[in-house]
């Protein structure tokens, strides 16, 4: 009993950045701008959030300058995608590669601690919650154990991560802003013959992925861990990425792609060596990979096909 | 593609834009370098000084050079087919078994040459293995081949990491590494090479491997430029549309285009392998298949651009290593930051700079005219 609960709380502590991670994607690749940047982003967003944070003794600083670093970094991608007609996948990978350099450099040089940024501690970090009565309610067989233990005792982040699944969904679906950045997404050309400007609406939309990427990277620095390390992401943000491919540019498909992705990394990092029952002794590499390897199977149309926004990765040239 | 911007001189095209960007590159380089507190004049003075001014800083930037040109060229020739292979870094990981195992196998037996061609060989099949499942994908499922080959970059590494810790690694020893080669499995130097210049490279890892990188590029060049199979890559990467209505097969010309895309990138591991360490070790890629991103991106998908590509790259990790000796705020990472802003300037933002450039020269070529026909008359 005790391993399942530590099991599900480790796979909702793990999935919480997949999940914004990919939510970012969302709104980018929806607009019709491809990002393979979200690594990046999330990367720079964690040490500026590490930095700050340590500098003013304070969590809400640290969140601010994640989110502004975040944002910048979007704005790259979203000017020499959008507005200079570049490749974006050619700037995913270079926001990629200067976040990865960049945040080892600066942290070098301002700590002097070999990358990494100073430990949080106190104010500076955030802070769990307890749900109301979770105490109380311990208890209760199965429900209390739910309630307290699972649900009860995250960071507000991860409260914030899953409440973003319905929000993205109502914006996207159900806002005039969300029909129009799908359309853009799908038909830049009839967006553009209504009279609405496709280069604001997308730059709009890689903000808001810049502001999610932010969270994400937030949230692994200040909240995951006490402190930036030297390339903490690590890859989520590619895993997000397929955990995006994987739910078909879905909101609500993210949050279980995200899950089942969170789990599976809970899983390499309790299973190691340990045998599985029925299959047997199961290398952890193969669980670490399984994540790749069930997006491209997904990719190759074996479950379902995974259609990609129709004017994803074009470049939108008015016409003359 | 139509493309919106006037046609330039070839010198413009292919020297003074290329050039342009990269030196907007190394200017933001220079400001991050600036913003640790550093003097970006001692640590490109430092950069240059560590890969040129002497014998065995030379080795080591060739050396690198190497490893580059044989990525670069595997991203180019996927370019030309329009496709993005950012798997190169996985490809060459794999590539590193068919090298390990025609070491293995043969390092005692045979002499180096003979082994090199089984070594080459394997590197370059066991490289396009690991391309082929993508591109399979990509032509006959549809799936998107940058997704499919960042995955194989990832599913790679689990399985090299496997492969080395719990099948390569020889028994009662720790660290995970395949045993030391013997003789028949280690490259000589170029040392005779270097003399030839006058030049002692000390002990530099530059070796027979490089010559080989040389080859592929001519291979490239006559490929892409010289052969139908070129003339088909280049069709279907200017219009899959038009290729089809031309009757080429196109789920045969992609796969054929990331086949040998794959096997550049797994002769990669040659030079690491075979030509420095004497054995494979876990991570030796170590971020090459990206840096051929930037080479393939920086010398045009050309050959003859992506040798200096590869060189100014070697030149970066050589002298990297010696700034960050002399300014230990400067660390290797350092690199990457170039290498990002490289990708950035010379492959996303290649056109900022073109209208104002096109502006000039087209500015130029209106007034031109009337003296051109009085001198040609």
């Amino acid at each position: 009993m005790d391993i399942v609960v530590l099991t599900i709380e480790s796979t909702i502590r793990l999935s919480v950045p997949l999940l914004l991670a990919a939510l970012a994607g969302l709104f980018s690749e929806r607009s019709g701008i491809f990002d393979i940047g979200l690594e990046g982003k999330m990367l720079g967003a964690a040490f500026a959030g590490g930095a700050a944070a340590a500098v003013f003794s304070s969590a809400l600083m640290g969140l601010l300058a994640a989110l502004v670093v975040s944002v910048a970094l979007s704005l790259v991608h979203g000017y020499a995608s959008i507005t200079q007609r570049g490749n974006q996948i050619v700037s995913g990978v270079a926001i990629n590669f200067i976040a990865m350099g960049t945040t080892v450099i600066l942290g070098q040089a301002w700590f002097a601690q070999g990358g990494r940024t100073p430990a949080l501690t106190g104010d500076a970090r955030f802070t769990t919650i307890d749900l109301p009565f979770a105490e109380a309610l311990a208890d209760v067989p199965v429900l209390g154990t739910i309630y307290s233990d699972i649900l009860s005792g995250h960071f507000w982040l991860t409260y914030f991560a899953f409440a973003m699944v319905p929000f993205a969904w109502w914006v996207l679906y159900r806002t005039r802003f969300g029909l129009r950045l799908r359309a853009v997404g799908e038909n830049p050309g009839a967006v553009d013959t209504a009279g609405i400007s496709v280069t604001w609406l997308r730059y709009r939309a890689v903000i808001c992925c810049g502001i999610l990427c932010g969270f994400a990277g937030a949230y692994l620095s200040m909240a995951l861990t006490a402190g930036f390390v030297k390339n903490m992401t690590a890859g989520k943000g590619y895993i997000a990425l397929a955990a995006l491919i994987f739910a078909k540019w879905r909101p609500v498909p993210i949050m279980y792609a995200c899950l089942l992705f969170g789990f599976l990394d809970a899983m390499g990092i309790r299973m190691q060596g340990q045998p599985l029952p029925i299959i047997g002794p199961v290398p952890v590499q193969f669980i670490q990979a399984l994540p790749y390897i069930l997006t491209v199977i997904l990719l190759a149309g074996f479950i379902g096909k995974a259609e990609p926004p129709k004017a994803g990765g074009v470049p939108y040239v008015k016409e003359r | 593609m139509a493309t919106p911007y006037a046609k330039l001189p070839g010198w413009v095209e292919y020297v003074l834009i290329p050039l342009i960007n990269l030196i907007v590159a190394f200017a933001v380089a220079g400001l991050v370098v600036l913003l640790v507190g550093q003097s970006p004049i001692r640590a490109a003075t430092l950069l240059v000084d560590g890969a040129f001014g002497y014998g065995e800083g030379i080795g080591y930037t060739l050396y690198y050079a190497t490893t580059f040109i044989f990525t670069g060229l595997a991203v180019a020739v996927a370019f030309h087919c329009k496709l993005f292979n950012i798997g190169g870094e996985g490809q060459a990981y794999i590539g590193g078994i068919g090298v390990a195992l025609a070491c293995l196998t043969f390092d005692t037996i045979l002499p180096w040459y003979l082994t090199f061609i089984v070594a080459t060989i394997g590197a370059a099949l066991f490289g396009a293995a690991w391309a082929f499942i993508p591109a399979y994908l990509r032509a006959k499922r549809g799936s998107h081949i940058v997704i499919t080959t960042i995955m194989f970059n990832f599913i790679a590494s689990s399985v090299m990491i496997y492969l080395l810790v719990e099948v390569m690694k020889p028994a009662g020893t720790m660290s995970p590494q395949t045993r030391t080669f013997g003789e028949g499995g280690q490259l000589p130097q170029l040392d005779w090479l270097m003399a030839i210049f006058g030049l002692d490279i000390g002990g530099a890892p530059f070796n027979v491997s490089f010559l080989l990188a040389l080859a592929a590029a001519v291979f490239v060049w006559v490929l892409i430029w010289r052969t139908k199979l070129g003339y088909e890559i280049r069709t279907m990467g200017f219009s899959e549309k038009a290729a089809r209505y031309a009757g080429i097969k196109d789920s045969r010309i992609i796969i054929i285009a990331m086949l040998i895309s794959g096997a550049l990138a797994g002769m990669m591991a040659l030079n690491p392998i075979m030509g420095e360490q004497g054995r494979m070790q876990l991570d030796f890629v170590a971020g090459a298949g990206f840096v051929g991103i930037a080479v393939a991106l920086m010398g045009r998908s050309h050959p003859a651009g992506i040798i200096p590509a590869a060189i100014l790259f070697g030149m970066l990790y050589q002298g990297g290593a010696e700034i960050s000796f002399e300014m230990p705020e400067i660390s290797r990472d350092m690199i990457v930051i170039i290498q990002g802003l490289v990708i950035l300037f010379a492959g996303a933002l290649e056109n900022t700079f073109r209208p104002a450039i096109s502006r000039f020269f087209g500015a130029r070529a209106a007034k031109t005219p009337p003296v051109s026909v009085g001198s040609a008359g």
